[in-house]
């Protein structure tokens, strides 16, 4: 089998699921005879019939709510936000009426809502948000983020399987940047399990979506340079979190640095932060550290983006400071 | 348009309608009213826990239209559209519950007042950020259209919902899928306490389903028979394949938005000038003069109905509210929600 993109496996995996099951669809804009803004259902049209892939007019409120009301019916529809950014548009409906739909009147609301997210692309402050933190304080609602191409196919499979609403964020930097061979299986990869990535004793650093990257290019920098022994995780999924995972990582490296690309006040940084402070306090030897974008709106020019957003560079400096500590 | 103004008396019986369903209508009338009346003298007792949502004066409204469905069909009720929920099969005792916070309340506590669904029956269940159960209808009804199933969706709105953008999206989605979704406009004059006309600067909020290319009339909300037939027509045009209809049904909040409100801003006469055109004295006067009801029969549905009311207070009064442990469960389908973070409630003195 060849290696394919990680929008490649992403579309691999909603084709799959299309086929599999007919109570999944698409809706969103742009989706259907064009494929999709980035290309993502190009194709399906044509395959699976303009009921099935369905082009809505510019209202994601409108496309998460009617969503919402085929899921209650049974269907497994499957909402696409042109660029995530737009997905506030939606967040009464999601936080409202999606998310609280099960608990206040035992309502089935098997619903995906996904769209491309995330910086590093010169997007401007409305084409490159990372608004994970908005939903991620929502009980209700269950979180993604895949960083590979493996996981960008496993989790889009285990989220339209999922009898919850799951948001699926994936990173346009990632679409055509990383390929894998993923043998053509058909993974799920569960959601609320992080991935160790790369073993190591001496520090574990905490990231997903495109920053783990990062993270990983500045794990094997500090092991050429410095022969320190970092341990990454992939953390896939941020609601439900592993916290068992972070958690026994921690208790072999005893120092933690978290890695996200959204913005630093109120990001899920801090959550982890205080759950590892609950549950491993006495682990610690070194404040827990978080290397995360300033808190600003994403700048467009490529010295300001990169200015705001972290770096490899970044991140290898804040994990010297704490093995160092 | 003058609306609303004496009874109209048909030369027949609306299609759909037989003498034995007339009087269920009146049933259904008599048991909105009624059970509010019953909500009122709990609230005073305390025993209604939250606010209390009054629909006097437009029970005929949300009767008159739930009554043109069939069973299979959906609606969606606003706070006023209690009426509605009783005619597709609601009961009482869980209205009761539901106000009362009963564990064994439709919702089990965690909701309030009519916030409550049963889908099997037809009714979904709505939320109070207005407008949102436009988009949601309209995905009902869109499923509806995929799998080719002859089967309707109804969703209320009021005259303030429709300054809201998910009225608008919906409405747009609808009218662009082409769904079988029927929308019902209550113009009772008020959104708490906000008048129609600082709401919307359109005279006719029919006018606001034209936009949309959506077909689009103006019924008196307080002739029941008259709401039944064009909300019949529009479901039957839903049903066959003719897509959404907008209903505006003219009516009149004869009560505060809810019972704590004062209604300061609503005239004593503009009050007793729609006291005059009651919907279901009208439609009690309707049936005696058309001959479809005798004082005889509209006498034994009352007492029915207080009977069953009765019985629905004394099975409601009598259950427990639910223990708050029960709080947790149920956010997810497959996970129940982690106790730890609450770990002080452990601690030792």
């Amino acid at each position: 089998m060849a290696e394919i993109t990680y929008l490649e496996a992403l579309r691999q995996g909603l084709e799959e699921e299309l086929e599999r099951d007919d109570r999944v669809f698409i809706l969103g804009e742009d989706v259907g005879e064009y494929g999709g803004a980035f290309k993502v259902t190009d194709g399906f049209h044509e395959r699976f019939g303009p009921d099935r892939i369905i082009d809505t007019p510019i209202s994601e409120a409108a496309i998460v709510g009617a969503a919402a009301g085929a899921a209650h019916m049974g269907f497994r529809p499957v909402a696409e936000m042109q660029f995530i950014d737009f997905i506030s548009c939606a967040y009464d409906i999601l936080t409202n009426y999606v998310a609280t739909a099960r608990y206040r009147a035992g309502l089935s609301t098997p619903l995906v809502v996904r769209g491309p997210a995330g910086g590093y692309v010169r997007g401007g402050p409305f084409h490159s948000q990372m608004p994970e933190a908005a939903f991620f304080h929502t009980p209700g609602l269950k979180l993604v983020c895949p960083a590979t191409a493996r996981d960008a196919k496993g989790l889009i499979k285990a989220a339209i399987r999922d009898d919850d609403p799951v948001i699926y964020f994936e990173h346009k930097y990632l679409y055509r940047r990383i390929k894998e061979d993923l043998n053509g299986a058909d993974d799920v990869t569960p959601i609320g399990k992080a991935r160790v990535a790369r073993e190591g004793n001496d520090l574990t650093i905490v990231s997903w979506s495109a920053v783990f990257w990062k993270a990983l290019e500045a794990a094997g920098e500090l092991e050429d340079e410095d022969g320190a022994g970092i341990e990454v995780l992939d953390l896939r999924t941020l609601v439900p979190m592993d916290d068992q995972a972070i958690v026994s990582s921690v208790k072999k490296t005893n120092r933690l640095l978290i890695v996200h690309e959204d913005t630093r006040t109120g990001g899920v940084a801090g959550e982890i932060t205080a759950r590892v402070n609950e549950q491993a306090f006495e682990w610690l030897d070194a404040p827990i550290r978080r290397v995360t974008a300033h808190d600003t709106p994403l700048p467009y020019a490529p010295t300001l983006e990169d200015y705001v957003l972290p770096q490899t560079a970044d991140i290898v400096t804040a994990a010297r400071w704490l093995l160092a500590y | 348009m003058k609306m609303g103004a004496g009874a109209t008396v048909p030369v027949q019986i609306p299609g759909g309608l037989t003498e034995g369903r007339l009087l269920e209508i009146y049933y259904y009338l008599q048991l909105t009213r009624s059970l509010e009346e019953r909500l009122v003298n709990l609230y005073r007792q305390s025993k209604v826990i939250g606010g209390l949502y009054r629909s006097l004066g437009q029970e005929g409204e949300s009767v008159g239209s739930a009554y043109a469905l069939e069973f299979g069909d959906i609606l969606s009720p606003l706070i006023r559209n209690l009426g509605s929920m009783l005619v597709k099969g609601a009961k009482p005792v869980e209205v009761l519950r539901q106000y009362m916070a009963k564990a064994n309340s439709p919702t089990a506590g965690r909701e309030m007042n009519i916030h409550f669904n049963d889908l099997d029956l037809g009714y979904l269940g709505q939320i109070s950020h207005l407008g949102d159960m436009v988009p949601v209808m309209a995905g009902i009804a869109l499923s509806f259209k995929m799998r080719s199933e002859p089967r309707v969706g109804l969703v209320y709105v009021g005259d303030g919902a429709t300054s809201t953008g998910a009225f608008h999206e919906g409405m747009n989605f609808a009218a662009v899928q082409k769904v079988p979704l029927v929308i019902i406009v209550e113009h009772n004059g008020y959104a708490y306490s906000t008048p129609t006309s600082k709401q919307t600067a359109v005279a006719r909020l029919a006018d606001k389903g034209r936009a949309y290319g959506v077909p689009s009339e103006t019924v008196d909300g307080n002739h029941v028979l008259a709401v039944y037939a064009t909300t019949k027509n529009a479901v039957d045009r839903a049903r066959n394949g003719g897509g959404p209809t907008l209903i505006e049904a003219v009516t009149y909040r004869r009560k505060g938005h809810a019972e704590h409100d004062s209604q300061s801003y609503q005239s004593p006469d503009e009050i007793r000038e729609w006291e005059s055109r009651d919907p279901v004295e009208r439609y009690v006067d309707l049936l005696q003069m058309s001959g479809w009801a005798t004082p005889a029969d509209i006498t034994e549905i009352d007492a029915r109905v207080a009977n069953e009311l009765d019985q629905a207070v004394a099975e409601a009064e009598e259950a427990s509210t639910p223990a708050g442990a029960t709080a947790l469960g149920g956010v997810y389908a497959d996970r129940t929600v982690d106790g730890g973070p609450l770990w002080f409630r452990s601690l030792d003195g």
